[in-house]
C-alpha cells in the first residue's frame, strides 16, 4: 500500500514535470516569434502579444510545480512588482533610456539574488550538491548579475542627471588597472569556490567586488557612449539569465536569456560601428581624455541667420533633410518639429529625417521620439540610405545634433572622432544648425560644420526656434 | 500506515525539494544545456539582425521583458520549502522580475502603437 502510494505520488509528480517542460517549450517558441515579428513595424505589435503569451505560459507552468509551498507570499510579490511596473511604463518617451537602464538593473538583481539563494541552499543541503558545473554557473550568474545591477543603476542615474552622480566622465590614473584587478579578483574567488564550494567566506566577497566593479565600470563613461553601454548592459542582463538557467537546469531560461543576450550584443556592435570604436575603447577609453585636444582651435566665427531668412530658404527648397540629435529630446521639441514637418509637406516640399544610429541616448531613441510626434515612420531614413542623397538636399536642418554631423570625422586625423561615420549635412546646399550656444558638444570637440561657408546658425532653444520657423511658414504662405 | 505517510512525503520532499540532482532526473544534462544555449544564441543573432532599425528602442524593452523570464527561477526559490531567508531572496527577485515583465511589455506596446505610416485622411 505504502509502495503504491509512492508510485502514485511519483507518477503524478513526473507527469506534472513533463507538463511544465511542455509549457516551457511552447513559451520558448512564442518568444522566438515575438522577436521575429519585430522585423517590421506592421507586425511588431503581434510580437508583444506573443511575448506576453509566452510569459504567462512560463509563469503558470512554474506555478504548478509541486515543490512550491508558499503561494501567498509569491502573490504578494507579484502584486508589488505590478504596482511598480505599471507606473514605470508611463514614463515620458524622453525618459525611456533611464527606464531601460533601470530594468536592466532589476534583471541583474534578480539573477544575482537567485544565484545567492541557490548557493546557500545547496551549501546547507550538502556541499556535494555544488558540483563544479553548478558552482561555475553560480559564480558567473552572481558576477554578471550584480555588476549589471550597480552598473545599470549608475547608468540610469547619469541619464536621469541625478545631482549626486557625476555626469562628466570621471577618470583617474590607473583606472583601468584598478577595474580589471577588481574583476580578476572576483573571478579568482569564483574559481576558488569551484575548487572548494565550502570556502563560503569568498561568496560575499564576490558579491561586493561585483557590485563595486559595476559602479567603477560606468563612472568613466559619458552620455555620448550611453547607447553602447546600455546595449552592453542589456547583453549582460540576458547572459545572467542564461547562467541562472544553467544553475537551475532550466532550458527556457537559457533560451530566453540567450535571445536577450544576443540582442544586446548585436545592438552594441551596431553602436560601436556607428562610432568607429571598439568595445574596449568604449569601456576603457573614456571620452574625458579628449577634452584638451579639442580646445586648441583658432578663433573662427560662425554666421547666423534670422528666423525669417531661414524660413524663406526653407520655403524654396524641394528636399529638406532634418537631422535630429539628443538636443531635440532635451528641449522636448518633437511636437514643434512635427508642425514644421506638416507646414513644409503641405507646400509640396519633401521632408526626410536622417537618423544616426547613436543619435540620442539609446539605440533607436530618435525614431521613438519622432514616432510619438506622429511623424510617419517611412520618413525616418537611416544614415547609410540618406547620405547618397545629401548632395541633392536643398536644406539640411540640424536640430540638437552635434558630433554626428561633424565633417572632421571624415578628414581630420587628429580629431578624436576621426573615422566615425557621420551624416553629411555639409553636402547639402544650405545647412542650418539650431543650437543654444557655441559651446562644443558632449565630447568637447569643436564642430567644423558650424564654420562652413554654407552653414548658418539659428541660436536659441530648439523648441522655440523650430516653433518660430513653423509659425513663419504657416502664415504668409499664400501671399507670395 | 497513516503513520507512515508524512514520513514518506517528507522523504519525497527532500529528494525533490530543490532541482533534481544529477543522475536522478533524465532531463538533467549539462551537454544538452550547452547545445540549447548555442542554438538559441544563433537563433537570437539571426532574428535580431532582421529587426528594423526603427524599432531598436522597443526591441530593447521587449527583450528586457522576455529576459525577465528570470521570474521562473525566482518563483522556484521564493515558493520552495526552504529557510525563510532564502525565500526572501527569491521574493525580492520575483518583485524585480515582475516589475520588468509588466513595465517592459506595457511600454513596448505603447511605443509600437506610435509607429504609423501616413494616414490617408490626415493633413
Amino acid at each position: 500500500m505504502s509502495q503504491s502510494m509512492i508510485l502514485l505520488v511519483t507518477t503524478g509528480h513526473s507527469a506534472s514535470l513533463y507538463l511544465i517542460q511542455f509549457a516551457y517549450l511552447v513559451a520558448t517558441a512564442l518568444f522566438i516569434f515575438s522577436l521575429k515579428w519585430m522585423s517590421d513595424p506592421k507586425t511588431a505589435r503581434h510580437g508583444v502579444f506573443a511575448g506576453v503569451g509566452g510569459m504567462l505560459l512560463a509563469v503558470i507552468g512554474t506555478l504548478i510545480n509541486p515543490d512550491l509551498v508558499n503561494y501567498t507570499s509569491i502573490a504578494i510579490a507579484v502584486v508589488i512588482g505590478t504596482a511598480i511596473g505599471v507606473p514605470l511604463s508611463w514614463v515620458p518617451l524622453t525618459a525611456v533610456p533611464q527606464r531601460t537602464a533601470l530594468s536592466h538593473a532589476f534583471g541583474g538583481l534578480a539573477a544575482g539574488l537567485v544565484g545567492t539563494g541557490k548557493y546557500y541552499l545547496w551549501l546547507q543541503e550538502g556541499p556535494e550538491q555544488l558540483t563544479a558545473f553548478r558552482m561555475t554557473a553560480i559564480a558567473i550568474e552572481i558576477i554578471l548579475g550584480f555588476l549589471t545591477f550597480t552598473g545599470s543603476l549608475m547608468a540610469a542615474g547619469k541619464l536621469q542627471e541625478l545631482r549626486w552622480i557625476p555626469q562628466r566622465p570621471v577618470t583617474y590614473r590607473g583606472q583601468n588597472l584598478v577595474n580589471l584587478l577588481l574583476l580578476a579578483v572576483a573571478i579568482g574567488c569564483g574559481a576558488a569556490l569551484v575548487v572548494n564550494p565550502t570556502w563560503s567566506i569568498l561568496f560575499p566577497a564576490i558579491i561586493v567586488l561585483s557590485l563595486l566593479f559595476g559602479i567603477l565600470l560606468i563612472i568613466p563613461i559619458g552620455g555620448a557612449d550611453m547607447p553602447t553601454v546600455i546595449s552592453l548592459l542589456n547583453s549582460y542582463a540576458g547572459l545572467s539569465a542564461v547562467a541562472m538557467g544553467f544553475v537551475l537546469d532550466n532550458k527556457l531560461l537559457i533560451t530566453a536569456g540567450a535571445l536577450d543576450g544576443s540582442s544586446g550584443f548585436i545592438l552594441s556592435v551596431i553602436m560601436c560601428r556607428a562610432m568607429n570604436r571598439s568595445f574596449t575603447n568604449v569601456l576603457f577609453g573614456a571620452f574625458g581624455q579628449v577634452q584638451q585636444s579639442g580646445a586648441v582651435t583658432e578663433k573662427k566665427t560662425a554666421k547666423t541667420e534670422t528666423i525669417e531668412g531661414a524660413a524663406q530658404i526653407l520655403e524654396q527648397a524641394q528636399l529638406v533633410v532634418i537631422i535630429p540629435g539628443y538636443g531635440m529630446a532635451v528641449a522636448q521639441a518633437q511636437r514643434m518639429v512635427r508642425e514644421l514637418f506638416d507646414h513644409l509637406t503641405k507646400r509640396g516640399i519633401d521632408v526626410k529625417f536622417a537618423i544616426h544610429p547613436v543619435a540620442g541616448r539609446m539605440p533607436g531613441h530618435m525614431n521613438v521620439l519622432l514616432a510619438e510626434a506622429e511623424i510617419p515612420y517611412d520618413k525616418l531614413v537611416e544614415m547609410d540610405s540618406i547620405n547618397p542623397e545629401m548632395s541633392q538636399a536643398d536644406v539640411a536642418l540640424v536640430i540638437g545634433a552635434n558630433d554626428v554631423v561633424n565633417p572632421a570625422a571624415r578628414h581630420d586625423k587628429s580629431s578624436p572622432i576621426y573615422g566615425m561615420p557621420i551624416i553629411d549635412a555639409d553636402k547639402a546646399r544650405t545647412c542650418f544648425a539650431i543650437k543654444r550656444t557655441m559651446n562644443p558638444g558632449f565630447a568637447g570637440i569643436e564642430n567644423e560644420l558650424y564654420y562652413a561657408d554654407k552653414t548658418y546658425m539659428l541660436f536659441g532653444d530648439a523648441k522655440a526656434v523650430v516653433g518660430a520657423l513653423a509659425k513663419e511658414l504657416s502664415g504668409g504662405s499664400g501671399i507670395h | 500506515m497513516l503513520f507512515h505517510l508524512p514520513l514518506l512525503l517528507a522523504a519525497l520532499q527532500t529528494g525533490t525539494a530543490s532541482t533534481p540532482q544529477a543522475g536522478q532526473d533524465p532531463t538533467f544534462d549539462y551537454m544538452s544545456m550547452l547545445f540549447v544555449f548555442m542554438l538559441a544564441t544563433f537563433i537570437g543573432f539571426e532574428v535580431i539582425r532582421r529587426v528594423s532599425r526603427l524599432l531598436h528602442t522597443p526591441l530593447m524593452s521587449l527583450t528586457n521583458a522576455i529576459s525577465a523570464i528570470a521570474v521562473v527561477g525566482s518563483i522556484i526559490l521564493a515558493g520552495g520549502d526552504h529557510p525563510t531567508y532564502i525565500n526572501v531572496l527569491g521574493l525580492v527577485a520575483v518583485v524585480a522580475s515582475v516589475t520588468n515583465i509588466v513595465s517592459g511589455f506595457l511600454i513596448t506596446d505603447r511605443m509600437l502603437k506610435m509607429f504609423k505610416k501616413r494616414e490617408p485622411g490626415r493633413q
